[in-house]
């Protein structure tokens, strides 16, 4: 199995208001359709790690490969890029851009890769949406549709340019149970079904022991 | 690897859903432009205005004979009394003659120059309008009244009648409108005129002149050359006067130095002869220009304060749009882009207003007394003031964005995200 996400000897320091060391020699790896969870108590570091291997916090020490490829230290441009190509994002609160039809805000990283035509990239958008049964609010403004739709859109903005993991901070953590769910299964099927890799930080355990992995943090450090 | 489709998109719905922000944001643009267009090319009327009523009818340089005292007392030429010291008292003007000497032949020289237009001669005199007993003091100007309009556009001052009736009649006159109402005379009369040696001369009147100027107005007149020199008694070649014309006005100064050395006659060039139109013109350039850059200065704040709050209403979208793929320099890009098509449109419409404004303002009526060829406002409109209004306009917004716009580029989305 190939590695999709690799990081070595990850080191991170808070500097405000006093030195505080919040990564300590962080090293793991996310294999190439695994579905690994993130677990810890508040404070731990995990979403700072996630945000690290985002390559959006680029304040760090250590090394982070992605597909086997060195990121660490690139320029934010490269940085942006690789994001945009590579890397999948679910956010806890579902972030979208309220002034835009959901149709749009699923295609914007696509539009902003500029790989596609603006057909080829409706056309995947609709896909992404009938997959994850929400194509009926494509044209619906983002402002007016409900929390666990926000959320699958922004699974579907995340799917958008098939990317090689998706990153999820807390994806659930402000779902209802039916909603969770209904999450999880998306996410399980596109492990399973797409050979997709995920990354998911989260408080909750039944979520975490339904995943293959559970990477288990405390104070800055894996337990293994 | 710019994007703009989707830049330009993203900003275009920002711009639109905050659509009363963005056109209030765009009107403070388009009064900053409007009034500097309105203003410019009214103030610019109104200098080329004023600077026409006097200079239209100066001649770049004007050359005539000064009477001054030498510059030399013969007894500094006298080599004994050199290392003495020498007191003149009650030093008197030279007695010099009034008539330019070969004035014929300089004015053909000058008229080989290839900066000089043209050189007019002209005979000037004192004399009496006699009404009655009343003599009243004035001047009387032998001209040649067709090159006079030719090129010190006369036909603008003559109130009725004609320069060619002065260029055809003999012993005619174009009488200064003040002593045409004190005399109470008009066109097709006589008036008496006496030169000061003597001699009454009658004149039928062909026209009336008058320069805005009532002083000059009630003693200046004109008549043709030959008149003048038939009055006075002299030959055909007598000339108190040339006024020469350039075509380039820059050249006045150095060429009238060269006339004074060349043939020991006084020549003033306009500018040192009119030097208070010049500073006059330069503070009404300043006052426009300040009162303008202080309208899009407030016009530009505008800008720069709906753009911070735009910016801050769209944290959250900033961070999503950076955690998708958009790099700092996109997003700087979509505000940039924000700031520039407010100041496009802004400017667009400022133009067109400042525009109409002109226009409207050169239909109002203007009449006045003192400048009798303008009936309207004088506006003066140039492509170059719509070329600067414009250029002006993208600069503030540009400024304007920039601050901002760099602002967002560097929002840390990470701490947007996790709420900190």
């Amino acid at each position: 199995m190939t590695t999709v996400l690799e990081a070595k000897h990850i080191n991170k320091y808070f500097k405000n208001p006093v030195l505080f060391h919040v990564l300590k020699d962080i090293n793991f790896q996310v294999k190439k359709g695994e579905f690994a969870s993130i677990m810890g108590k508040s404070g731990c570091g995990k979403s700072t790690l996630l945000y690290i291997l985002s390559t959006m916090d680029t304040d760090y020490e250590g090394e982070l490969y992605l597909d086997n490829k060195l990121i660490s230290g690139s320029d934010s441009e490269h940085l942006s890029y690789m994001r945009n190509k590579h890397i999948g994002f679910v956010f806890q609160f579902h972030y979208l851009l309220s002034e835009f039809t959901i149709l749009e805000n699923v295609m914007l990283p696509a539009k902003k890769l500029g790989e596609k035509s603006y057909q080829e990239i409706e056309h995947d958008a609709m896909e992404k949406l009938k997959m994850l049964n929400i194509e009926h609010l494509a044209k619906k403004q983002a402002s007016r549709v409900s929390g666990g739709e926000k959320q699958r859109v922004a699974i579907a903005r995340a799917l958008i340019n098939n990317p090689s993991i998706i990153m999820g901070d807390e994806p659930t953590g402000n779902l209802d149970s039916h909603n969770a769910d209904n999450v999880f299964n998306i996410f399980k099927r596109l492990s399973e079904e797409e050979d997709l890799s995920l990354l998911i930080v989260t408080h909750d355990e039944d979520f975490a022991n339904k995943t293959d992995r559970i990477i288990q943090m405390e104070d800055g450090k894996i337990l293994l | 690897m710019v994007n703009w489709n989707i830049i330009l998109s993203i900003a275009k719905t920002h711009l639109l859903t905050k659509i009363k922000q963005t056109a209030i944001a765009a009107l403070g643009v388009t009064f900053g432009i409007g009034s500097y267009i309105t203003l410019v090319c009214f103030m610019t009327g109104l200098n080329t205005m004023l600077d026409d009523l006097v200079l239209n009818q100066t001649p770049h340089i004007h050359i005539y004979n000064e009477i001054e005292p030498s510059e030399e007392q013969p007894i500094s030429l006298y080599d004994n009394l050199k290392e003495s010291f020498n007191v003149v008292h009650s030093i008197k003007p030279k007695l010099s003659q009034k008539k330019i000497h070969d004035g014929l032949p300089i004015i053909t020289f000058l008229e080989k120059d290839e900066a000089v237009r043209g050189a007019l001669p002209q005979v000037k005199t004192q004399i009496f309008y006699m009404a009655g007993s009343i003599e009243l003091a004035g001047n009387l100007t032998g001209i040649n009244p067709l090159s006079e309009v030719e090129l010190f556009n006369l036909g603008d001052y003559i109130l009725e009648g004609s320069a060619e009736a002065l260029q055809n009649t003999d012993n005619s006159i174009l009488l200064g409108i003040g002593i045409a109402k004190k005399m109470a005379l008009k066109v097709g009369d006589r008036v008496q005129v006496s030169p000061i040696n003597g001699g009454i001369f009658p004149l039928k009147i062909v026209g009336f002149y008058q320069s805005g100027i009532a002083d000059l107005d009630a003693v200046q007149s004109f008549s043709n050359i030959k008149t003048v020199q038939r009055i006075l008694g002299e030959a055909n070649n007598y000339i108190t006067d040339i006024n020469v014309k350039l075509y380039d006005i820059e050249k006045a100064l150095p060429l009238a130095q060269k006339i004074e050395q060349q043939f020991d006659l006084k020549a003033i060039d306009i500018k040192t002869a009119n030097a208070q139109f010049e500073t006059g013109t330069d503070i009404r350039n300043l006052i426009t220009y300040a009162v303008s850059i202080t309208l899009l200065i407030v016009a530009g704040f505008g800008i720069y304060n709906i753009l911070n709050m735009l910016i801050y209403e769209k944290m959250n979208d900033i961070a999503i749009l950076k955690a998708i793929g958009f790099s700092g320099k996109d997003v700087q890009l979509i505000f940039m882009s924000q700031a520039m098509i407010i100041g496009f449109v802004g400017g667009v419409l400022g133009l067109l207003i400042g525009y109409g404004l002109s226009s409207l303002i050169a239909t109002v009526p203007f009449e006045t007394e003192a400048i009798p060829t303008v009936d309207t406002y004088p506006i003066n409109i140039q492509p170059s003031f719509f070329i600067i209004g414009f250029s002006f306009a993208m600069l503030s917004t540009f400024l304007a964005g920039y601050l901002p716009s760099k602002k967002a580029k560097k929002i840390d989305p990470v701490k947007i995200i996790r709420g900190l």
